[in-house]
């Protein structure tokens, strides 16, 4: 949760570019989360959140710049995308959860399938991880028996049965009705509390006030302003950032 | 107003003089409709008419070339088990090949479709040429009749002098041709089924670490099969049915043996039969098809409506 001195980098991003067409969606990124780290990317709707967070774990290319995971440069030539995600855990917005599979399943199929476990071993650990959730009494159901809050909490579960080494969160709530995001900031909170390293794209400011080390806040694909929570919600020095919380806080979000 | 009948069923009398609206009207014009004990009995009078008047018309005198013809239960015993003396063969044990082929055929059909359909899916420059020739056997297969195929590689075939190529068994060629069509058809099916799974899931499966073909085999096929499954179901129906275009062989499955049948006797209730033993395997069927189609439709409303 708190910067620990000598921690090793997890991820570190350098001049990261990308396009959609004629459109720059990111424009030179540079950003660095060490290990127990907890990084929330702050802005407005299109400004590249969800884009950059792709492009940590591979589902987007970029265009240049480079990604390094553990010092390792992902765009070497022998990287092996799967080998990159088994240790990058990703939480969508929308959840995802596979509807054909029961929740046990859904927790267990990376498991079994990338990882290799025995269906036994890995059933036992996902029960468990479904247990400190509250929702082992669900393992057995559907996702759409569950609720927006349950299904988001079980989708984070399965990306902690990979026991990933870094997650990253894009606006996990979202898609949730305002009564449900409690119980999902709640376990995020106590990752971070649990010193996961966490890479979070989210309009909750004032949770990324509470968990996050370090804050920054992106425009138009670039990172207009970082640092620490405090300074970056009290004293922004960037007018783009003082604009953009002044948004926030019109619209009752901070 | 509450609980009482309305005086006219215009309901003119709801003016609201105080906004001078014009007045609406929430009533029918037409009778209620019958429900419950009338409703029943209703239908039940209905049903007697109905099935009454059919019976009449059967029975009729100016009918009776037709009852003689097409529903002759003698003739279509015979038929159904065959007179070897008379050169009847049985149209039972022909609809048995039908069965068979028909069985044997779709299993051949759902691999082969599945991989013509992935290879359709597929990017990557080294498969180009591979997904144009998916293309042009999806397109000519659908493109061109059964019959057709069936006649060409049936007789055409054996004519080339190919050896144990062209020395096969009919029922051989006929399988093939069967295969060769519906595998277009049934990989179009899993190709739209495939299409619409989201691309959000094979992003949420990728991101856990899984290959793409895991994906495909764990994530992909089974919402995609669950998607296109009445698709498929309407497929082997019409397969089964298709597997009477074998009798342009000279195959004694169970139309060919109806005709024989028919020839000898100069009656036709082998027909009637013949269609009956089919419609005994795709009533079944279909109805199972549009009770899987009923099951998805609540399916997908209970999921809209959380
Ligand atoms: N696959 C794509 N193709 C084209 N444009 C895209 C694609 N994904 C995102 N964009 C565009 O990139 C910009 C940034 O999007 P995104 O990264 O989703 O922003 P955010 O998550 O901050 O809302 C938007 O203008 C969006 O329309
Ligand atoms: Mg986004």
């Amino acid at each position: 949760m708190t910067r620990v001195p000598g921690a090793p980098i997890v991820l570190r991003t350098t001049a990261v570019r990308k396009s959609f067409g004629d459109l720059e969606v990111l424009q030179g990124i540079d950003l660095a989360i060490a290990a127990h780290e907890v990084v929330c990317l702050i802005g407005s709707s299109g400004s590249g959140k969800s884009t950059f967070l792709r492009c940590c774990n591979l589902l987007e290319r970029i265009d240049s710049g480079t990604i390094e995971l553990f010092g390792h440069d992902l765009a070497h030539e022998r990287i092996d995308e799967n080998q990159v995600r088994r240790h990058i855990g990703m939480v969508f917005q929308s959840f995802n959860l596979f509807p054909h599979l029961s929740v046990l399943d859904n927790v267990t199929l990376g498991p079994r399938r990338v990882l290799g476990e025995e269906r036994r071993g890995a059933e036992r650990r996902a029960l468990e991880l479904l247990a400190r959730i509250g929702l082992a009494d669900k393992a057995a159901e559907y996702p759409d028996r569950l609720s927006g809050g349950q299904q988001q909490r079980v989708a984070i579960v399965r990306s902690l049965a990979m026991e990933p080494r870094l997650l990253l969160l894009d606006e996990i709530t979202s898609a949730l009705d305002p009564e449900l995001v409690s119980e999902v900031l709640e376990l995020v909170g106590e990752l971070a509390h649990q010193g996961m390293t966490m890479l979070i794209a989210t309009h909750e400011m004032g949770f990324a006030r509470e968990v996050a080390d370090s804050v920054c806040f992106l425009e138009g694909g670039s990172i207009v302003e970082s640092g620490p929570p405090e300074r970056i919600f009290e004293d922004p020095t960037e007018p783009a950032t003082r604009r953009f919380l002044q948004r926030i806080i019109a619209a009752g979000r901070l | 107003m509450v609980g009482q009948a309305p005086r006219d069923a215009t309901g003119g009398e709801a003016t609201s003089s105080v906004t001078g609206d014009p007045p609406i009207s929430l009533y029918s014009s037409h009778r209620p409709r019958l429900r419950g004990r009338a409703g029943a009995s209703a239908s039940a009078i209905s049903t007697v008419v109905v099935v009454g008047a059919i019976a009449l018309v059967l029975s009729s005198k100016s009918a009776g070339p037709f009852r003689n013809g097409f529903l002759d239960l003698h003739q279509m015993w015979l038929a159904l088990v065959g007179d070897p003396s008379k050169g009847i063969v049985s149209v039972g044990k022909g609809f048995f090949l039908n069965v068979w082929l028909s069985l044997l055929c779709e299993g051949l059909v759902l691999v082969l479709a599945l991989g013509v359909a992935t290879l359709r899916l597929t990017r990557g420059p080294v498969l180009l040429p591979f997904r144009g020739l998916a293309i042009a056997y999806t397109d000519f297969a659908r493109g061109v009749p059964v019959i057709l195929v069936m006649l060409w590689i049936g007789f055409g075939v054996p004519s080339l002098n190919l050896g144990s190529v062209s020395s096969q068994s009919p029922v051989v060629y006929a399988g093939f041709v069967l295969v060769f069509s519906y595998t277009a058809y049934v990989s179009e099916v899993y190709r739209a089924g495939i299409l619409s799974v989201p691309q959000a899931q094979v992003q949420a499966a990728r991101s856990l670490g899984l290959s793409s073909r895991t994906t495909l085999r764990r994530v992909v096929l089974p919402q995609a099969v669950r998607n296109v499954l009445p698709a498929l179901l309407n497929d082997f129906a019409s397969l089964q049915k298709d597997t009477a275009i074998v009798s342009t062989l000279g195959v004694a499955e169970a139309v060919h043996s109806a005709q024989i049948a028919g020839g000898v006797e100069f009656n036709y209730s082998g027909f009637t039969m013949a269609s009956i033993l089919f419609l005994l395997v795709t009533i079944p069927l279909t109805r199972y098809t549009d009770h899987v189609m009923a099951r998805d439709r609540t399916r997908r409303l209970a999921n809209a409506a959380t």
